[in-house]
């Protein structure tokens, strides 16, 4: 490839895209240059993804002109984008398991005559292919009997066989360790002699530091700026990808801490491949409000869920719920215990769907209201109002399938489950996401409302200013370990960004 | 709660209208489409006379106290193909015990249905514990069911008729509780198997409905992982369903036993698939997670009545499966109507 080093090969201009009323990029202005690095940074839901969904054919309708070397283009589906040259090695790895290396390879474009595949053909561009990267694998092995970093590799040798002269890598290095990072930068170097214009997201300091010649930052959906990387030191970065003001949705601060009542030590989260939380030692008082920071695949919901027994998996952690030691082995042990997970995805994980308003309420509250196991119709619906009308929940009857609620009202529903058992412990994974600022202002005043009761909640949020705002005190982890700890007067957005990406403290 | 805007809009309909579109209305369409198929097809009469929808209830009962289990384990997503299997176990069992054993009636109740519940149980561990796909599980146990029943009979029909050691064929009194089984109370206008299934689908019924396990049912088979995080025993529940279905085969076993005066090892077989067929053209989803004891109930009926009609008028068999098979798939496209 000998493209010309001065024209960009992608020009991205006046992107935007709404989702229904919801505004997610506005105005963004986005070049790729062949032979460079270009990091795409912001903060989780700036739409760093949304905007390389666009760029790769994933969304199809948006504002604003995507052009390469000098011609409009507007790829259709990815396979379209994929011919023009525009390659995404994903966060999620969108390679088949259970199929072998040489059929992923060239899955949608099969080297064939008369429509069978050319097994002999594709094998030896296959045993190429592998042997360019420098990947010692089997092109019969299956993919899903290779560890995953060697998956992530495999990807990338996919996106370097089509010839792609872009190629999207969103946080590539996320499930590799050391050695394979080494080996995934030396693939870098080699995609930009090619000329192969690379663009990097990704959240880890070091890798921006070490990689980029130029940075993009986006903030809310809106375009921040564009630098060479040595114009834009780590800690200006910070200052551009966080600077934004606080809203005033949040209710007035109320310190109600007390008593401690959780301990946690040495916690340990892992299933069968992977270990999410390295022995974690934690405290929270009553009526206290402990924010976790960190970034995405930091453990801070696999914290959570394990804390929660969620994994199966036997760790020699000991709890403490006021000063006495639980065992927890499984949910239903968390929940006699009367601590409770607001799941981050309420639809996949927090809800029954298909289930009334009314069952979904009583669901982990149902043993008490039940009557050796027999249930108290009228005392279920009753408990349900209850904890519907505190919590205000808008629906025409309380009767209604919990899946016809809005947003808002699911998460409401959710949390009336929790609120049903009494909770001690309350630990909310992303209470606010994906409702609106009403709903929000609503849980945030109800969070106050608990800790004034002395019920402890663990706060996880991506949203910065909420956890500011909300906690009495944050710890910050990284890859699965806790990095960090501010007390409210010491909170900061920089130093905890900082903090979540793995330096120690940066001052500006 | 006035306030309905946050909610889908509910169209201005009739209470009847309404009622025709939830999926008790569907179900209740299905079922009377049928009776006016049996009023228009009367072959000269006989549908209007009493014995008649006696005899549809008797003979739609074995199929329906497996279609009772069959609803349970449908509601958490599952399927259980192993009941015509058990079935045959617990009637082939029953048989020897009460024929050749002579051990007292109650008793040998007492054995099919702990039997019935324990081959129940291990497709229940297979599934809940050792996380097998509950097709695969039930398949299996349809598969070693089988062979259960003919090993302990060595492939032969238990009945009244009997061979010794010298060759001699020895023929012994059938036992009183066939006879009981098979009996009809009210003047002769109520089977007896009919009872027997009419309390199984009232008893599990109110399980469903009212009893904690029922509401955990519907919570894993809506969403398995929210039932497990909000602290729902699913293990327990998923491996009670199976051990319920269990004990609804030997129950249908000992009724198939008594209406046929001895023990088949091949009885059975395809009964899965009927039950299926009633409690999916009841309403019950396959995906789990909605359904009920009530919508199976027209399921059954519907079923039963078709296989009555068809049979009074004499179609012949073939043409009796090209039908059933027909109003299967015209039911089920009814209940998926408007449904996202």
């Amino acid at each position: 490839m000998n493209s010309d080093l001065s024209t960009p090969v992608i020009t991205m201009k006046g992107i935007g895209k709404q989702f229904g009323k919801v505004r997610v990029l506005e105005n963004i202005e986005f070049e790729i240059f062949p032979g460079e690095v270009h990091i795409l940074a912001g903060e989780n839901g700036a739409g760093k993804s949304t905007l390389m969904k666009i760029l790769s054919g994933v969304y199809t309708s948006y504002e604003g002109t995507i052009s390469m070397a000098g011609k409009v283009i507007a790829p259709a589906t990815p396979l379209e984008a994929n011919h023009m040259g525009i390659s995404v090695i994903h966060q999620e790895l969108s390679l088949i398991p259970s199929m072998n290396v040489r059929d992923n390879l060239f899955l949608g474009r099969p080297v064939t005559s008369l429509g069978f595949i050319r097994d002999r053909e594709q094998n030896k561009k296959a045993l190429a292919v592998l042997n360019d990267v420098g990947l010692d694998v089997s092109a019969d092995a299956f993919v899903e009997d290779l560890p995953i970093s060697i998956q992530q590799l495999i990807e990338i040798a996919k996106a370097i066989s089509i010839n792609a002269k872009v190629i999207i890598m969103d946080e590539p290095s996320s499930s590799l360790n050391s050695k394979d990072v080494e080996i995934l930068f030396s693939l870098i170097e080699k995609l930009k002699e090619q000329g192969c214009g690379i663009v990097y997201i990704s959240h880890r300091m070091e890798e921006i530091e070490r990689l980029a010649n130029r940075i993009t930052v986006l903030r809310d959906g809106k375009f921040v700026g564009t630098a060479p990387a040595e114009k834009l030191p780590i800690p200006k970065l910070i200052n551009w990808m966080v600077g934004r003001e606080l809203t005033n949705i949040f209710p007035r601060y109320e310190m109600n801490r007390g008593k401690e009542k959780l301990r946690i030590e040495n916690l340990t989260v892992s299933d069968n491949e992977k270990t999410f939380v390295k022995s974690v030692n934690l405290t929270v008082k009553s009526g206290e409000i402990l924010g976790i920071a960190g970034l995405q695949g930091c453990g801070a919901s696999e914290l959570l869920l394990g804390l929660f027994g969620g994994y199966n998996k036997k760790t020699a952690e000991h709890i403490y719920l006021n000063g006495k030691e639980i065992s927890i082995k499984n949910p239903s042990d968390a929940v006699k215990s009367k601590i409770a997970l607001l799941t981050n995805d309420r639809k996949a994980t927090g809800l029954v769907l298909s289930m009334s308003i009314i069952a979904n309420i009583c669901m982990s509250g149902l043993v008490e209201l039940s009557r050796w196991g027999w249930r108290n119709i009228s005392g279920e619906i009753s408990a349900a109002e209850k904890q519907g009308d505190a919590l205000q929940i808008h629906a025409s009857s309380y009767e209604m399938e919990v899946g016809m609620l809005s947003g808002g009202n699911q998460q409401k529903a959710a949390i009336a489950k929790w609120m049903q058992i009494s909770p001690e412990v309350l630990l909310l994974d992303e209470p606010t996401r994906g409702i609106d600022v009403g709903a929000k202002h609503e849980i945030y005043q109800l969070m106050n409302e608990w800790t004034k009761q002395g019920i402890s909640i663990v706060l996880i949020t991506s949203e910065m200013p909420e956890l500011l705002a909300m906690s009495d005190r944050v710890v910050v982890m990284h890859r699965g370990s806790i990095t960090a700890e501010f007390s409210r007067e010491e909170t900061d957005a920089e130093n905890i960004l900082a903090a979540a990406m793995g330096k120690e403290t940066i001052r500006v | 709660m006035t306030d309905s805007t946050q909610t889908l809009p509910l169209k201005n309909k009739g209470a009847f209208v309404q009622f025709l579109s939830s999926s008790a209305g569907r179900a209740t369409i299905a079922f009377v489409l049928v009776i006016v198929l049996g009023l228009i097809f009367n072959a000269d009469g006989a549908f209007f006379k009493l014995g008649m929808h006696r005899d549809a209830l008797r003979q739609a009962s074995v199929f329906g106290i497996l279609a009772v289990g069959m609803t349970v384990v449908i509601i958490t997503g599952g399927i259980d193909l192993s009941v015509g299997s058990i079935l045959a176990v617990s009637a082939v069992l029953f048989s020897i015990l009460t024929i050749h054993l002579d051990w007292p009636a109650w008793i040998s109740i007492l054995a099919c249905i702990i039997v019935g519940a324990g081959l129940g149980a291990i497709s229940g561990s297979l599934i809940a514990v050792a996380k097998l796909q509950p097709f695969i599980a039930t398949l299996a146990m349809m598969t070693f069911g089988r062979g259960v029943a003919k090993y302990i009979t060595g492939g032969q029909k238990i009945s009244t008729y009997l061979t010794n050691s010298d060759g001699e064929v020895i023929i012994k009194e059938l036992p009183g509780v066939f006879k009981a089984i098979d009996s009809r109370i009210m003047g002769g206008n109520i089977a007896i198997v009919s009872i027997i299934f009419l309390f199984c689908l009232l008893v599990t019924g109110l399980f469903l409905s009212r009893h904690k396990w029922g509401r955990e049912l519907f919570s894993i088979g809506g969403n398995e992982e929210a039932a497990r995080l909000s602290g729902v025993p699913v293990k327990l529940t998923k491996f009670l369903a199976y051990t319920v279905s269990g004990i609804m085969c030997a129950v249908a076993g000992i009724a198939q036993a008594a209406q046929e005066t001895q023990g088949d090892p091949e009885a059975g077989g395809g009964y899965e698939l009927t039950a299926i067929a009633m409690v999916v053209i009841g309403g019950t989803s396959l995906a789990g997670g909605r359904g009920g004891m009530g919508l199976t109930l027209l399921g059954i009926l519907t079923i039963g009545y078709l296989e009555k009609i068809l049979s009074i008028n004499a179609v012949p068999e073939s043409g009796r499966l090209l039908i059933t098979g027909v109003i299967i798939v015209l039911a089920v496209l009814t209940q998926r109507k408007n449904r996202k």
